[in-house]
């Protein structure tokens, strides 16, 4: 499949993510929406390193792990947006507690 | 001579101590530290002065003081005849003035005694560092200090405002000759890259033009205008009379006025080689002689008649340098610390005596009251009227001579300010002493003062009459000029430069001495038959000038003082407060107005701030892609 595939599709789930962080006020659905930007990027970062992978097998064909590095790193970030979203949930879940809602626009606490 | 420079340490301990233990010691210890101190300074300098007779100078290297690439201007001490005299003249009449000042200030508190004292000892300090330094930068150190003593003693009573502005008038004019001073000093250093005296003179002739010469001394002589108290820079000293009246006798009389006629005498070298600044020193000094010696005659402060005489005798002084009479203006520094000394400390004895009434038309007849002060004054008055064999007549009788020969016109002028000096001094006389007394004495007694008081009259008068022997004119004697032969080495070395005059012949000497004694007589008779029994009327036309001093304070006041204070009102009102106020206010101002603007940015909303996040990140992005840095 060509890379233009991938980054269309990459560019279409970026778009979604960041109009519905601006347009959306529940809390748990902008958050989704940042997941989704960083998944859209993580796949981007595959595709570019499926590319780059292929590539440096054609130079050298001995070599079969050439250039998957930025696969790899893919599970690493996949790791660290594991954790930032148990964090992100667990703010969420506090911010319940306190306030009753999931509405970021009751999150004005810090005004003044 | 290896004592000399513990000489000024001894007065610098006094005032240590009485300064910092002020509140602790009784009068009596105050007093005697105080005394003490310059007392064991007045044997040193005996020591001193006693090897400078048999012809010894030193100079003292004590550290290093300022060394600057080049320029190294050692903290160092010259010890010669022209200081060790001046130290004489210094801690002897200081000492006297020390111990009158025991019992004329014994009204005062314990803490403000020992100020006064402490003071009192910080000049003494201040005065032998400026006799006795080495080169013109410790001279300016003392030059300094005297100043700021000065300033600190007339200020003594600062309670009263008056007070206060001759103080700070007397500082301020000080000021303005001390920038002349200074500036003379670096164009020294830019000249000979030295302020040391003896590396100076030894460049001498040669190393520095004519006009170079010239303009030094004459900005020194600007400095010695400030100090003492020359035209244009004397309005302070008849205003520091606001001190007490032991304070007027050693600062304003007896020495640190001395302390530019030292300067130039110092600089002598200089000053024959620039002829034109002899002609100004000669000329300045003639002026202020007269200026000053009319403005005395009218006036009825009884400390004022005495601060314009001493203006009028300095200026006989700076006459006699400028005529080439450096042996001469010296002689009448010495002579004149001793009667002007007197005179102020028995016009304190008067005025401790009248309760602080300084106006002599309130005295008269006090005569019977006073034996020891009468007769002391009277001395004094002598003294300073030149009538042989008195001090002041050999004193002043040399530089007139000296003018004679140099310009018959300056003789002429100067004998007419003899003159007027015999009628003012006889006419104080007359009005304190003589005839009836003029105020109520149902309330208070004159009274002679204390033996601290009239024991230094008593040293001074007997000074001022004997005081004259030192410098007796070889008319009169052969080889009796002690003086002349004592500060040959100083002033040697520029007799060959001076303009050569012919001496006058003994015929006319005697001429002259003839003319201006009898001249002076009958000055002095008409002073007392006129003032012995009435004081001035009501004055008008010429005397109304001369009792306002020739309106020169108010003159100053339009001239200098007014267009002053229009400009700073100027600066104050325009460019301080509507220029710089109103720029800094603006800064402030803007920022206050762009962060209250600024401030709406942060709405506290999540959504505008993820808004806020998104754009910016945007431009981030626009800026790194598509802006070439």
């Amino acid at each position: 499949m060509p890379i233009s595939y991938y980054i269309f599709l990459a560019v279409i789930i970026f778009s979604i993510g960041v109009t519905g962080v601006l347009t959306r006020r529940n809390s748990i659905i902008v958050f989704m929406c940042i997941e989704l930007m960083l998944n859209a990027v993580n796949l981007l970062l595959v595709a570019f390193s499926k590319l780059h992978h292929q590539r440096m097998l054609a130079l050298d064909p001995a070599n079969i792990t050439a250039g998957t590095e930025g696969q790899l790193f893919v599970f690493f970030i996949m790791v660290v947006a594991a954790a930032e979203v148990s964090v992100g949930l667990a703010i969420i879940v506090l911010m319940y507690r306190n306030v009753h809602s999931v509405d970021i626009n009751f999150l004005n606490r810090l005004k003044n | 001579m290896k004592f000399a420079p513990f000489i000024p340490l001894l007065p610098l301990a006094g005032f240590l101590i009485n300064g910092l233990l002020r509140n602790r010691l009784s009068k009596t210890a105050t007093g005697i530290v105080g005394s003490g101190v310059v007392l064991i300074a007045f044997v040193l300098s005996i020591l001193v002065f006693n090897s400078a007779a048999a012809g010894q100078s030193q100079i003292f290297q004590l550290f290093e003081f300022i060394k600057v690439g080049s320029l190294n201007i050692p903290f160092e001490f010259q010890v010669d005849q022209l200081t060790a005299l001046f130290l004489l003249v210094i801690t002897g009449v200081g000492f006297l003035i020390h111990v009158y000042s025991t019992a004329y200030m014994h009204e005062e508190s314990n803490a403000h005694f020992a100020r006064y004292f402490a003071y009192l000892n910080l000049f003494v300090f201040s005065m032998l560092l400026l006799v006795m330094g080495g080169n013109y930068v410790i001279m300016f150190i003392g030059w300094e200090g005297v100043g700021l003593c000065s300033y600190l003693l007339i200020g003594y009573w600062f309670k009263n405002r008056e007070y206060n502005n001759a103080a700070k008038k007397a500082f301020v004019m000080n000021r303005i000759g001390d920038l002349g001073f200074l500036i003379a000093v670096f164009w020294m250093i830019q000249t000979f890259g030295s302020t040391s005296y003896a590396n100076i003179f030894t460049q001498l002739p040669g190393e520095a033009s004519t006009a170079v010469l010239t303009g030094i001394t004459l900005l020194l002589l600007v400095g010695a205008m400030g100090k003492s108290a020359q035209i244009p820079l004397y309005t302070w000293l008849p205003d520091a009379m606001a001190g007490p009246t032991p304070v007027s006798a050693l600062i304003h009389a007896a020495t640190m006025v001395t302390a530019g006629i030292y300067m130039i005498a110092r600089s002598n070298l200089m000053y024959a080689l620039a002829p034109a600044s002899m002609h100004v020193v000669a000329i300045v000094g003639l002026a202020t002689a007269l200026l000053a010696a009319t403005i005395a005659i009218k006036q009825n402060d009884i400390k004022k008649v005495l601060a314009y005489s001493t203006v009028s005798q300095l200026g006989y002084m700076f006459l006699g340098l400028g005529v080439g009479a450096f042996t001469g203006a010296v002689f009448h520094v010495m002579t004149h610390a001793f009667f002007k000394a007197l005179l102020f400390l028995g016009a304190g004895s008067v005025i401790h005596a009248m309760h602080h009434q300084q106006d002599m038309r309130f005295y008269g007849g006090l005569k019977k009251f006073m034996p020891i002060t009468h007769f002391t004054m009277l001395m004094g008055c002598l003294a300073i009227a030149g009538i042989p064999p008195f001090s002041g007549f050999f004193s002043k009788d040399e530089i007139l001579v000296h003018a004679f020969e140099a310009n018959p016109i300056y003789y002429i002028l100067g004998l007419l300010g003899a003159l007027m000096t015999a009628f003012y001094m006889f006419r104080l006389y007359a009005m304190t002493f003589m005839g009836e007394h003029r105020s109520d004495l149902s309330h208070h007694h004159p009274h002679e003062s204390p033996k601290a008081m009239t024991i230094p009259l008593i040293v001074l008068a007997v000074l001022s009459v004997v005081g004259g022997i030192i410098g007796i004119p070889a008319l009169f004697m052969h080889d009796g000029h002690k003086l002349n032969t004592f500060l040959t080495p100083v002033f040697e070395g520029s007799k060959q430069y001076l303009e050569k005059h012919e001496p006058l012949s003994h015929s006319q000497e005697w001429m002259m001495i003839a003319i201006s004694v009898s001249l002076i007589v009958v000055m002095i008779v008409l002073a007392i038959r006129k003032y012995s029994k009435s004081v001035d009327a009501e004055a008008t036309g010429l005397g109304k000038v001369l009792e306002n001093k020739w309106y020169v304070d108010e003159l100053y006041d339009t001239i200098i003082v007014k267009p002053l204070l229009a400009i700073g009102g100027f600066f104050n009102t325009v460019v301080e407060k509507s220029g710089i106020d109103r720029l800094v206010n603006g800064v402030g101002k803007g920022l206050h107005y762009s962060s209250r603007q600024l401030r709406l940015l942060q709405s506290g909303n999540v959504g505008s701030y993820l808004l806020m996040i998104v754009i910016a990140i945007i431009l981030l992005i626009r800026l790194v892609f598509y802006v070439k840095l």
